[in-house]
C-alpha cells in the first residue's frame, strides 16, 4: 500500500503540491484526474521520488521513503515500474535492448535467459516481430507498448503511468487501458495513473483521485463520480456534451 | 544562477560522475560505443585538417624566411615546433570542442527533455555516472592517438608541400625536423591533451545534463556548451604553457 501524508511540494515561490493525502491499495487501479497545471506530474514524480517534497510523507508499505536505508531504496527502485508520457524509450537502442535494459543493470542473468524474459513480456503486450526495431520507427501506441513492457520486465510491485494514452487515438488508448489494468490484475500490481481520458475513468478507475490547484479536490471510485454532486469533479469530468448525456442517462436509470 | 552556481554545481556533478559503474558489462559496452562515437567518428575531421594546416605553417614559414643566411632546415624546425606546441593539441581540440562538444551536448539534453534521464533515475541508475563516465574515459584514452595522429599528419603536410611548391626542398624540412628533438615538448603536448579532452567531455555533458525547456534550449545549451568549452580550453591552455614550459 502507498499511503501519503500531507504533501507539500513547490518550485522556488510557486506551491504545486498543498497538503495532499491519500492512499493507493495494493493490486488496484487508482487514476489521478485533474486541469493541466493542477499538480498531477508533480505528484506522480514525487511518489517514485523524482522530487523530493518539500514537507509530508510518501510511504512505502508502512515505511516513509525518506526512511529506508541505501540498499532499501535500491530495491523500492526495482519495484517501481514507470510508464512516462512521451514513453521516454532510448532513443539509440532497439526496442528488446530498451526491454532488456534493466534487466542488464539488476541481474546476473544470461543473455539467452534476459532475451526469453524479454520475449515473454513482448508478447504479454502484444508486441512480437518488433524487437529489432528502434524507437523511431514505432508508432505512438507501440511506442506505449515497448514502455509498459519495460516497465513490468523486472516484476514491479508498483506501475505508475503519467498520461499513457496522450497523443493515441481512442481505440489504441483503449487498448493500453486494458492492457494496464490486464496487467495490474494478473501480477497484483499497485498502479497509479495520471490522465486526461474520461474513457479510463470511466473503465478502469476502481479508484479516482481529483486534483485542483495542488490539492486533493475529491476522491472515490469510478461508480461515486456518476453520482458526485462536487462541482469542480462534475464541471471537469463532464466538460463534453457526451459525458453530459452519459452521466444523465446513468442518473436516470437509477432513478 | 551566477558563475559561482555553475561552477560548485559542475564540481557536484563531477562528484557523481566519478562513481563505481554499477555493472561492469553495461559500462564497458558504452566506453566501446562511446569510443567509436567520440573518437573513431573525429579521425577524419582531425587527418583533414592536420594534413592541410601542417602544409599552411610551412608555407606560411617558408615565405617569411627571405633571408639568405638562414638555412631552409630551419622551416621543418619551426613547422614542427608549431605543430607539436600548439597546433595539434590546442587547435585540434578546439576543432574537437565543436564536433564533439555539440554532439554531447544535444544527445544528454535530448535525453533530458524526452524523460530519458528519468527513466534511468526511476530505475535506480546513477544516470550522470552512466551517460558521462564512459564519455570521459573514451576522450581521455583516445585524444592523445588522435592528437599524436594529428603531429604526424602535420610535419607530413609540410613536407609535402614544400616539395610540391618548390619553396624548399624536402631533405631540408627533414633535416629540420630532426635537429634538437626535445621529448618533453611531447608530454607537454600530451599534458595538454589529457586536460583539454577532460574538458570536451565534462563541460558539454554539464550543459546538457541540466537543460531545461524542450528543442529549442537543447540548441542553445549546444552552443554554450562550445563556446565555453573554447574558452576554457584557451585559459587552460595558457596556465598550462606558464606553468609547464616558463
Amino acid at each position: 500500500m502507498i499511503e501519503v501524508k500531507e504533501l507539500h511540494k513547490g518550485f522556488g515561490d510557486v506551491k504545486v503540491l498543498k497538503g495532499i493525502s491519500t492512499t493507493f491499495q495494493p493490486g488496484k487501479t487508482s487514476l489521478i484526474i485533474g486541469q493541466s497545471g493542477s499538480g498531477k506530474t508533480v505528484f506522480l514524480k514525487s511518489l517514485i521520488g523524482l522530487h523530493i517534497p518539500e514537507a509530508g510523507t510518501i510511504s512505502f508499505n508502512g515505511k516513509a521513503n525518506t526512511e529506508f536505508t541505501n540498499l532499501e531504496k535500491r530495491q523500492w527502485r526495482q519495484e517501481i515500474g514507470m510508464v512516462f508520457q512521451g514513453s521516454a524509450l532510448f532513443d539509440s537502442q532497439t526496442v528488446e535492448e530498451n526491454v532488456m535494459f534493466p534487466l542488464k543493470m539488476f541481474t546476473n542473468q544470461s543473455q539467452s535467459e534476459m532475451l526469453d524474459r524479454v520475449n515473454f513480456v513482448l508478447k504479454r503486450v502484444n508486441l512480437e516481430n518488433s524487437n529489432k526495431k528502434f524507437p523511431a520507427e514505432l508508432s505512438g501506441g507501440m511506442q506505449k507498448r515497448v514502455a509498459i513492457a519495460r516497465a513490468i520486465v523486472m516484476n514491479p510491485k508498483y506501475l505508475f503511468c503519467d498520461e499513457p494514452n496522450s497523443g493515441l487515438d481512442p481505440q489504441t488508448a483503449i487498448v493500453i487501458d486494458n492492457l494496464i489494468q490486464e496487467i495490474t490484475d494478473e501480477y497484483n500490481i499497485t498502479t497509479v495513473i495520471n490522465t486526461h481520458d474520461m474513457n479510463s475513468v470511466m473503465e478502469i478507475g476502481e479508484k479516482i483521485l481529483f486534483l485542483k490547484d495542488g490539492r486533493k479536490a475529491w476522491e472515490g471510485s469510478s461508480g461515486e463520480i456518476f453520482k458526485t454532486d462536487n462541482e469542480a469533479v462534475v464541471s471537469f469530468v463532464y466538460s463534453s456534451n457526451l459525458f453530459k448525456k452519459v452521466r444523465e442517462a446513468y442518473l436516470n436509470e437509477k432513478k | 544562477m551566477n558563475y559561482i552556481e555553475h561552477i560548485g554545481k559542475y564540481f557536484m556533478m563531477l562528484a557523481q560522475v566519478f562513481k563505481k559503474p554499477q555493472k561492469g558489462r553495461v559500462f564497458y559496452e558504452a566506453l566501446m560505443k562511446e569510443i567509436e562515437e567520440l573518437g573513431l567518428k573525429s579521425l577524419g575531421i582531425v587527418m583533414f585538417i592536420s594534413f592541410f594546416i601542417g602544409g599552411v605553417i610551412a608555407l606560411q614559414t617558408a615565405l617569411n624566411l627571405e633571408s639568405p643566411f638562414i638555412p631552409d632546415s630551419l622551416i621543418g624546425f619551426a613547422a614542427k615546433r608549431s605543430i607539436i606546441l600548439e597546433f595539434a593539441p590546442t587547435f585540434c581540440s578546439i576543432i574537437l570542442a565543436g564536433k564533439v562538444g555539440s554532439y554531447i551536448t544535444s544527445s544528454i539534453g535530448a535525453m533530458r527533455v524526452t524523460e530519458q534521464i528519468d527513466a534511468l533515475e526511476v530505475m535506480g541508475i546513477n544516470s550522470l555516472n552512466y551517460l558521462v563516465l564512459p564519455k570521459v574515459i573514451a576522450t581521455v584514452f583516445f585524444y592523445p592517438f588522435l592528437i599524436i595522429l594529428a603531429m604526424i599528419l602535420g610535419i607530413f603536410g609540410g613536407w609535402v608541400a614544400g616539395v610540391l611548391s618548390g619553396l624548399f626542398a624536402g631533405v631540408d624540412y627533414i633535416d629540420g625536423i630532426q635537429t634538437t628533438f626535445n621529448p618533453f615538448l611531447i608530454t607537454y603536448a600530451m599534458i595538454k591533451t589529457l586536460v583539454f579532452a577532460f574538458l570536451i567531455a565534462t563541460v558539454p555533458s554539464y550543459h546538457g545534463y541540466y537543460v531545461k525547456g524542450g528543442s529549442i534550449a537543447v540548441g542553445k545549451a549546444s552552443t554554450q556548451a562550445v563556446v565555453w568549452t573554447i574558452i576554457l580550453i584557451v585559459i587552460a591552455n595558457y596556465v598550462l604553457t606558464q606553468m609547464l614550459l616558463t
